[in-house]
């Protein structure tokens, strides 16, 4: 390699194509990586995938007798597209984790001052994680499906329902990944994780008709966010007059629309502030 | 505006960084020549990290000018990341991957071909002594060998000048020693270096330069025997049990340098100045003591520590407790750079 010193005034910079090219494949590169730590990490499975197996296993027959629930499908097929909405917001756990080892190991610095896209490392996350997402919740729908579930809106309902889920999850990824960058204190970002994810999926529609819930908590958890996503995933999943898709399903949109539109500048501004 | 000077692969002009009320760099100027060896020198806390990260694109300086490879770091960025390599104490390595997959990784986000890659991590982790575990994630290698690796990482993409940001901070002294085997290596294939340290004996056996770097001030610099020099150099000392010979071994030694020996009569140790001719003077040293019957105890030859060099310079030590009437700043600089 010769190194030769250009005058500072005239350089050649690279077009606006190769750019866009650079930002895909390195967002893809970032991608493979974060599989597979993910891949080589036993422990990392085991959080992501048997927990949410062990909460169909436990909700479907150690609380399961005791919950009426609506739809003719009984409480199992209530009970199935509540886990996957929580695995999906709990699945960005990881995310929140892994980004803020990456800033306080100053990971994050070394990419920055390498050639590479700067939008990879959150890009590359965020594609990575909602892979995985993806693999655990078609995971929970096969044991769900060992344990008395079944689809019963067809072939486009389920599909809509995993792509709504996935939606809300890579929303709430953008959460985390402020969260993460802002917090940067691995043990600090997983405690902050279970004040704000436990309340919210476990106070929503997910688990029980919040019909039995006292009237102060009805009115928070009928008008949260997560209710509205898993009523859409419900009736897309389950159908029938029991489950009706709207207005569950555009509040719900609306509600991702505006949660997106807010974190993700925060998360990109978080991730311009570390070091 | 003037052309850059290709003589200098690095050129800081009057660089400035606050963080609020912190002035990690107050002014640094300093150019490092193609193909050579800077070595900044300083205590924790000096502003050395805080320069590198500026250096690197990482920090936009406050004022001041800084051009790598001929570009100015703040509006030219990318074209100076392309030239760039970092390492540093942080180890970028993902530990779950192995040391081939980080390689191979990296020398993608560096934009390089599939097929050069391959290549090249294979060379590199042969170089660096990491083949025969290429293969198996990097935490099971030794602190060296991720250090290794991370050099090699940094080195993917053959960058011109590399930025190595305290290298053997924590190593055991076999690691140091193998990564000073390395960077030599480095610098014998041209690569400008720049790299940090609080050891002033890494800094004398790699650089050619040494800035010494105090509270975001360069308060010295110039070529490692020029900094030793200032601060008297290597000193000789030895004891004289039987204190009859004291005077023949006064006598023995008084040739060795242009300075004359100092005695501590009740201790009956014998001190020798000897400037840079450190080895030299000490092998002279036993033949001449041994030619004059003289014994000896304890015939040991002391280099200077970046101690005694802060003591010279600014008549405090490195790591010393605040000194406010002197400096002022101590305390709060102490906590930006590390």
């Amino acid at each position: 390699m010769t190194a030769i010193a250009e005058p500072l005034k005239s350089r050649a910079r690279p077009s606006a194509a190769q750019m866009a090219r650079w930002a895909i494949s390195d967002s893809l590169v970032m991608t493979r990586r974060n599989l597979l730590v993910w891949l080589r990490v036993p422990a990392y499975i085991v959080f992501t995938v048997v927990q949410p197996v062990i909460f169909v296993l436990l909700f479907r027959y150690v609380f399961g007798g005791a919950i009426h629930a609506p739809g003719s499908g009984g409480y199992v097929s209530y009970l199935m597209p509540g886990i996957i909405g929580q695995t999906a917001a709990f699945a960005t756990f990881a995310t929140a984790i892994a980004l803020a080892q990456e800033a306080t190991k100053g990971v994050i610095d070394r990419f920055r001052a390498m050639p590479m896209a700067r939008s990879a490392v959150l890009a590359g996350r965020l594609i990575a994680d909602s892979i995985r997402m993806l693999i655990v919740i078609l995971v929970i729908i096969g044991v769900g499906y060992a344990v008395g579930f079944r689809f019963q809106n067809g072939v486009a309902g389920a599909v809509g329902m995993v792509l709504l889920a996935e939606i809300f999850g890579i929303t709430i990824c953008s959460v985390s990944a402020f969260v993460g960058l802002a917090i940067k204190d691995e043990e600090s970002v997983q405690a902050f994780g279970l004040i704000w994810i436990f309340p919210l999926t476990f106070v929503s529609s997910a688990f029980v008709p919040i019909a039995t819930m006292p009237g102060w908590l009805q009115v928070f958890a009928n008008n949260q966010p997560v209710t509205l996503v898993i009523n859409a995933m419900r009736a897309m999943a389950l159908g029938g007059p029991d489950f009706p898709l709207n207005p569950s399903l555009w509040e719900s949109l609306l509600w991702l629309a505006g949660i997106l539109i807010v974190f993700v500048p925060l998360a990109v501004w978080s991730y311009r502030r570390v070091g | 505006m003037a052309l850059t000077n290709t003589d200098f692969a690095i050129e800081v002009s009057a660089l400035h960084k606050s963080f609020g009320k912190v002035h990690a760099l107050r002014g640094v100027d300093f150019a490092v020549p193609r193909g050579s060896v800077l070595g900044m020198l300083g205590p924790n806390g000096a502003g050395k990290t805080t320069a590198v990260r500026v250096l690197t694109t990482l920090l936009r300086p406050d004022s001041g000018r800084v051009i790598v490879e001929g570009y100015d770091v703040v509006r030219d960025a990318a074209a100076v990341r392309r030239r760039i390599g970092l390492a540093g104490q942080a180890t970028a390595i993902q530990l779950e991957l192995t040391g081939r997959e980080n390689l191979e990784i990296m020398g993608r986000l560096n934009h390089m071909p599939r097929s050069s890659v391959r290549g090249r991590a294979a060379e590199l982790l042969e170089r660096f002594e990491i083949a025969d575990a290429a293969d198996r994630p990097a935490k099971t290698y030794s602190g060296g060998m991720q250090r290794r690796l991370d050099l090699a990482a940094s080195l993917i993409a053959e960058p011109s000048v590399l930025f190595l940001d305290e290298p053997t901070t924590g190593l055991d002294p076999y690691g140091r020693l193998g990564m000073w085997d390395i960077i030599r290596e480095l610098v014998g294939r041209g690569t400008t270096l720049l790299l940090t340290t609080q050891y002033l004996e890494e800094a004398d056996e790699l650089a050619n330069t040494i800035v010494v770097v105090d509270h975001g001030e360069v308060i010295a610099s110039g070529t490692p025997d020029r900094l030793k020099d200032q601060v008297g150099g290597d000193l000789l000392e030895f004891t004289v049990p039987d204190r009859a010979q004291l005077d023949d071994a006064v006598r023995a030694v008084a040739g060795l340098s242009d300075s004359a020996p100092t005695v501590e009569t009740d201790a009956k140790r014998i001190k020798v100045p000897v400037g840079s001719g450190g080895s030299t003077a000490l092998v002279e040293a036993v033949r001449r003591l041994d030619a004059a019957g003289v014994v000896t105890e304890d015939l040991a030859l002391h280099r200077p520590s970046l101690d005694d060099v802060f003591l010279a310079v600014t008549g405090h030590a490195a790591e010393a407790a605040p000194d406010g009437a002197a400096k002022g700043q101590k305390s709060p600089a102490a906590g930006v750079a590390s």
